[in-house]
């Protein structure tokens, strides 16, 4: 009788055990998010109850780059604040991974730091997903030094070919290989990985179709690069303007040949203008062609993007806001509801918007 | 000392031992060990301590009631995390709910009752391989089930108008964790339950009892809490997963709060990444504020999880 006593209340016991700790880890750990719930329903309940309420088209999906997320952020956020009601939520897969959704009917808006490319374009059709090709912004691909470094003030496209083609590698790596002006540097290179779109556009648009050396020290993230150059002397990175803007005190730039032959330092009104070439580049966002028939709020986001009074938005996170002439053709194809890419499958360097669009 | 050296030395009927004690070397010897192990775990704690220390100076700072509050924004001052937090929560209860008794299920099925046949072993195998998967791949996997065929485009919904997972949302992201983190359950279940010694079972059997009512009134007690250290290992590790949620679509811009399941969501390590890799040094910080949340979210579950342990193992 006592051992059966016993093992009633282990057994009891043991059950209860499970339930607290299956109710205890989650209460645990919710207990300071139930307060902060509380005091954030009571800011964002003019955001939430609408939608709640409303019909579910108050959602905007938008996914893909990385690159275009800061302004996709930003540009929600003030939506969302004028527009109370209507939900925008962004993620960050890629342009790759941004396509393979919004080809699959996923989201309504994908973000890309290139042109959608010949099998995306495929995928889409494949799909039945029609969409038009949005600018959103330009960036200029910024060249860094070390601080000390006072010998590459302007550099040739071509330099920079001779530093990054495939040849190079295990064969350069002195900067006087590169011009016998320049002192016996030692060499080391940083960008960004194969996959990113910023090492794409500049390998597209220096180093033509055999890529780049493989010998570099690349990073997914462009801060890792900033911390590379400013420690080696003999560093040289490329990234985003805006974490050159960003870490101007403690890189230095190089200025890059133009066509026209002028030394060009990338600033906004170079990228803009479109002096700073090569290396300045137009990113995108592609809209759904049903998505903005059938959903009002998204028309009325990609007005939001495109209205120049919010074009401070851009400069805020750090990129190039359109032209004048080429946020009119932008609207104009968002209006005419132009489907198709102006780069029909291939890369924008080179590529004159306002010719195209 | 020298007393049992002596003695060691000697065996009873006092002839001479060939034996030779040479205590002082075994002296060295151990006190070399203790040196060297007293050293990993100094260098351990060392690196730990500066990370955390690095950690919190940069992210105390920024840590505040708005910082918790608020939803994402591009101003680094207005930012917070709330959605991240959130969404954490919600998915470490889902994947707690779901991992938890399918996993010690499996391991009690596997231990106690499946016969040692071909089948069990290949189960066996299976799991144990299961458990070094690279994370990505089960993201690839909960993308392809749980938001492919069981969402609102899938196959499922199509054949019976069911949408069971709602897309992106909550329970795929626990679904998919719950899946990383099973295989970890099921083996330490089965390591507690093989540390608890046969005789008990054979005891329990002696008396007559059924192999349940031995598993469940006699083994699984004793074995409670090395299973539930197995499942606070594994939860930790889902915490922090960034990878296999990024795959299955967590979004990383979200500023309302999940209502249930099936809502869009972001978790913090995703949050945390995305300030990371921003160009601005505010937004590092922030970062570095996110992960002291993440760091005290974690300390949270994991201490529940201890002291509710620390309470079973005394009763028994």
């Amino acid at each position: 009788m006592k051992l059966d006593l016993l093992i009633k209340r282990q057994s009891t016991s043991f059950l209860a055990g499970v339930l607290a700790l299956t109710l205890a880890a989650c209460g645990g750990g919710e207990a300071p998010t139930d307060e902060a719930t509380g005091a954030a329903t009571d800011e964002t309940s003019t955001t939430e109850e609408p939608a709640e309420g409303g019909a579910e088209g108050g959602d905007v999906l938008i996914d893909g780059s990385s690159t275009v997320f800061p302004i996709s952020e930003a540009m929600a956020e003030e939506f969302m604040a004028a527009n109370a009601g209507t939900r925008v939520t962004v993620g960050v897969s890629g342009t790759g991974g941004g396509f393979k959704k919004f080809c699959a009917g996923e989201t309504d808006i994908s973000n890309a730091s290139r042109p959608i490319k010949a099998e995306e374009i495929e995928l889409c059709a494949e799909n039945g997903i029609e969409y038009i090709e949005v600018p959103a912004a330009y960036d200029g691909l910024s060249v860094v030094v070390n601080k000390e470094n006072d010998w590459a003030a302007c550099m040739k496209p071509d330099d920079l070919k001779k530093m990054w083609e495939v040849a190079a590698e295990g064969s350069v790596d002195n900067w006087n290989q590169i011009n016998p002006d320049y002192p016996d540097a030692p060499l080391a290179l940083y960008g960004p990985g194969t996959d990113s779109g910023t090492y794409d556009y500049f390998v597209e648009a220096l180093l033509g179709e055999d890529g780049s050396r493989g010998d570099y020290t690349a990073s997914e993230d462009d801060n890792v690069i900033v911390q590379g150059v400013e420690a080696d002397k003999g560093g040289l990175g490329f990234f985003g303007f805006a974490y050159y803007e960003e870490n101007a005190d403690q890189l230095g730039i190089v200025q890059i040949e133009n066509a026209a032959g002028e030394c060009v330092t990338p600033t906004v009104e170079t990228i803009k203008d479109g002096s700073y070439n090569p290396l300045s580049r137009p990113i995108f966002f592609y809209v759904s062609k049903t998505a903005l028939e059938e959903k009002p709020q998204v028309q009325a986001y990609v007005d939001f993007n495109l209205d120049a009074a919010n074009a401070g938005l851009i400069t805020e996170v750090g990129y190039v806001g359109l032209p004048d002439d080429v946020l009119a053709k932008a609207k104009e194809r968002v209006a005419a509801k132009t489907v198709g890419s102006i780069f029909e499958g291939g890369s924008s360097v080179g590529v004159n918007l306002i010719e195209k669009l | 000392m020298n007393t049992p050296n002596t003695s060691d030395s000697n065996t009873p009927d006092g002839k001479v031992n060939l034996f030779q004690a040479d205590m002082a070397s075994r002296y060295r010897t151990d006190g070399i060990f203790q040196a060297i192990t007293w050293t990993s775990i100094v260098i351990a704690l060392l690196i730990l301590a500066v990370l955390i220390i690095d950690v919190l100076m940069d992210g105390l700072p920024f840590i505040n009631w708005n910082f918790l509050s608020n939803f994402p924004s591009r101003k680094p001052e207005q930012a917070g995390l709330l959605s991240a937090l959130a969404g954490t929560i919600w998915v470490m209860v889902t994947v707690a709910v779901i991992a938890f008794p399918l996993g010690v299920g499996a391991g009690i099925f596997l231990e106690e009752f499946a016969e040692d046949n071909w089948f069990a072993r290949a189960i066996e195998i299976n799991i144990n391989n299961l458990a070094g998967v690279p994370s990505i791949i089960y993201g690839l996997l909960g993308l392809q089930v749980f938001v492919r065929l069981l969402g609102p485009n899938g196959w499922l919904f199509e054949l019976t108008g069911i949408d069971i997972t709602g897309g992106r949302s909550i329970l795929t992201g626990a679904l998919t964790l719950a899946l990383l983190v099973l295989p970890i359950i099921i083996v330490s279940t089965r390591e507690s339950l093989r540390a608890v010694p046969d005789s008990l079972r054979l005891a329990g059997f002696a008396l007559g009892a059924t192999r349940w009512q031995v598993v469940h009134n006699q083994i699984l007690p004793i074995a409670i809490p090395g299973i539930l250290t197995g499942t606070i290992l594994a939860l930790s590790r889902a915490i922090g997963e960034t990878a296999p949620l990024i795959t299955i679509g967590a979004l990383t811009f979200i500023s309302f709060l999940p209502e249930n399941l099936q809502s869009p969501f972001t978790v913090l390590p995703i949050q945390i990444y995305n300030w990371v890799s921003r160009p601005q040094k505010d937004f590092h910080d922030l970062a570095a504020g996110g992960i002291i949340v993440l760091l005290v979210v974690l300390l949270v579950m994991n201490s529940t999880a201890v002291l509710l342990r620390n309470k079973l193992q005394k009763r028994f």
